[in-house]
């Protein structure tokens, strides 16, 4: 059967692929358009690696079928930062080291930024349950809640 | 493997007839997608419902709510009203995996999942839910109840699938409540679910009520006697007592390193009656 042929927007640019039924937006995404940001790590759907936005909605891009985002917007971590400035949430996971071996953090990222845009002051439980679907097998948390934190107090200083 | 989105009922009922091989309703693919990927699933075809609208929105109905099978559960916590009249199917609904999950799982895929121990189904079913089916030869209804037959086991005929479900309109001082019993704190698939719910009068006396079991018997159980044991009743410590009995009556549940035969019943009735208090109070308030 013929590939799919794709128009969508990335980071607000506009893409086309092409693709077959099986293929994943993540596998899209890495092997098809090189943003390989965003990782796969259980491809079920359970570790929150491949964590994207799409049409502002938060998802695990492992679990989306490249055919069915035509027309549809979206985010990763490669449009977090702006040029060489990081995005607050991404200066403050380094300044708080929160991150070892590096293979969640997107993930993290785009579902923590998505929390800080919707709800600027949350609570350690409000974001342990957001980040829930993240797993990280490092850091044991605590530094994660830590930079969302002091993240959610930059931004709220703008 | 050949991908459809059609934009109406009848082209995606005639696309899913007209498959030979196995045909396969994708909505949020948190299960369908897996399943591949692990093998369990190989379908031919796979027809994607999102972009028919009607499965995709929420709107009041002669009094009631019509929910299309393609409604998130991100979506259904932000809808404005909806959590007020049914907070027990939203929180359901809601307790579905993750954030990512609940942006992308679906009520009518968590029933069409056909697990017996689907988060939302014994709520859909307490609320008394009709689920709205199209197929080639037209539309039908179907209690929510009389979906699923067994575990991977729908009473949909090839070619059908669910549009939308329809919440009934709700009688002042109702409401419903679910609950289910998981062995972590979050993310984990319910080991016994309860959903109640009930109407109570203005003495507070409770005039109808409907109790539904999830993960006690191959399919999703509405239990009559249950909730025959709490109508009339102000729920206290008898009619609770006869609810538990009741509840614990009908399961047959499986006995795994999750949860044994015992634990389960146990569990049911101890459920059924803390979903039942729950429902009362946001009934006695609503």
């Amino acid at each position: 059967m013929a590939k799919h042929h794709i128009e969508m927007t990335v980071n607000g640019d506009a893409v086309e692929f092409l693709c077959e039924t099986e293929e994943t937006l993540l596998d899209v995404l890495r092997d098809t358009l090189q943003l390989t940001g965003s990782k796969e790590g259980c491809a079920s759907g359970d570790c929150g690696a491949c964590s994207v936005m799409l049409d502002g909605r938060l998802v695990c891009s492992c679990l989306v079928l490249g055919c069915e985002v035509g027309g549809r917007r979206v985010e990763t971590i490669e449009g977090v930062a702006k040029g060489q400035t990081l995005h607050p949430l991404q200066q403050k996971f380094l300044e708080h080291a929160a991150l070892q071996c590096g293979i969640c953090t997107p993930g993290f990222i785009v579902a923590g930024k998505a929390l800080l845009e919707k709800n600027p002051n949350p609570t350690d439980t409000e974001i342990r349950y957001w980040l829930a679907g993240n797993l990280c097998r490092c850091t044991g948390y605590d530094k994660i809640v830590t930079a969302m934190k002091d993240a959610a107090v930059a931004m709220r200083k703008g | 493997m050949r991908y459809e989105a059609p934009e109406t009922v009848e082209s995606a009922a005639a696309l899913l007839a007209a498959a030979s091989g196995e045909g396969r309703i994708l909505a949020g693919g948190t299960d369908l997608l897996v399943q591949m990927r692990s093998d369990i699933a190989d379908p031919t075809l796979i027809v994607d419902i999102k972009r028919i609208a009607e499965t995709r929105r929420v709107t009041e109905e002669n009094g009631g709510w019509r929910v299309g099978a393609a409604v998130t559960g991100a979506e259904l916590k932000e809808h404005p009203r909806l959590k007020q009249v049914w907070p027990g199917v939203v929180e359901a609904a809601n307790l579905i995996g993750s954030t990512q999950i609940q942006g992308r799982a679906t009520l009518g895929g968590n029933l069409c999942n056909g697990s017996p121990a689907a988060d939302s189904v014994p709520a859909l079913i307490a609320a008394g839910a009709v689920a709205t089916l199209a197929g080639p030869r037209g539309r039908r209804d179907l209690p929510v109840e009389d979906v699923m037959l067994g575990p991977r086991k729908l009473a949909l005929t090839k070619g059908e699938f669910v549009v939308s479900f329809l919440l009934p309109p709700r009688p002042p001082r109702s409401s419903d409540a679910y609950l289910r019993f998981i062995p972590r704190t979050e993310m984990d698939i319910a080991v016994v679910g309860a959903g109640v719910s009930l109407t109570v009068d203005a003495a507070g006396t409770i005039t109808t009520a409907r109790v539904s079991l999830g993960a006690v018997a191959p399919r999703v159980l509405l239990v009559p006697e249950a909730a025959a044991a709490i109508v009339g009743s102000r729920l206290d410590r008898s009619a609770q007592d006869r609810l538990e009995a009741a509840a614990r009556a009908v399961c047959a549940p499986i006995d795994d390193k999750r949860g044994t035969v015992e634990f389960r019943v146990e569990v049911a009735g101890v459920l059924a009656r803390r979903a039942a208090l729950i429902a009362l109070d946001r009934a006695r308030s609503a």
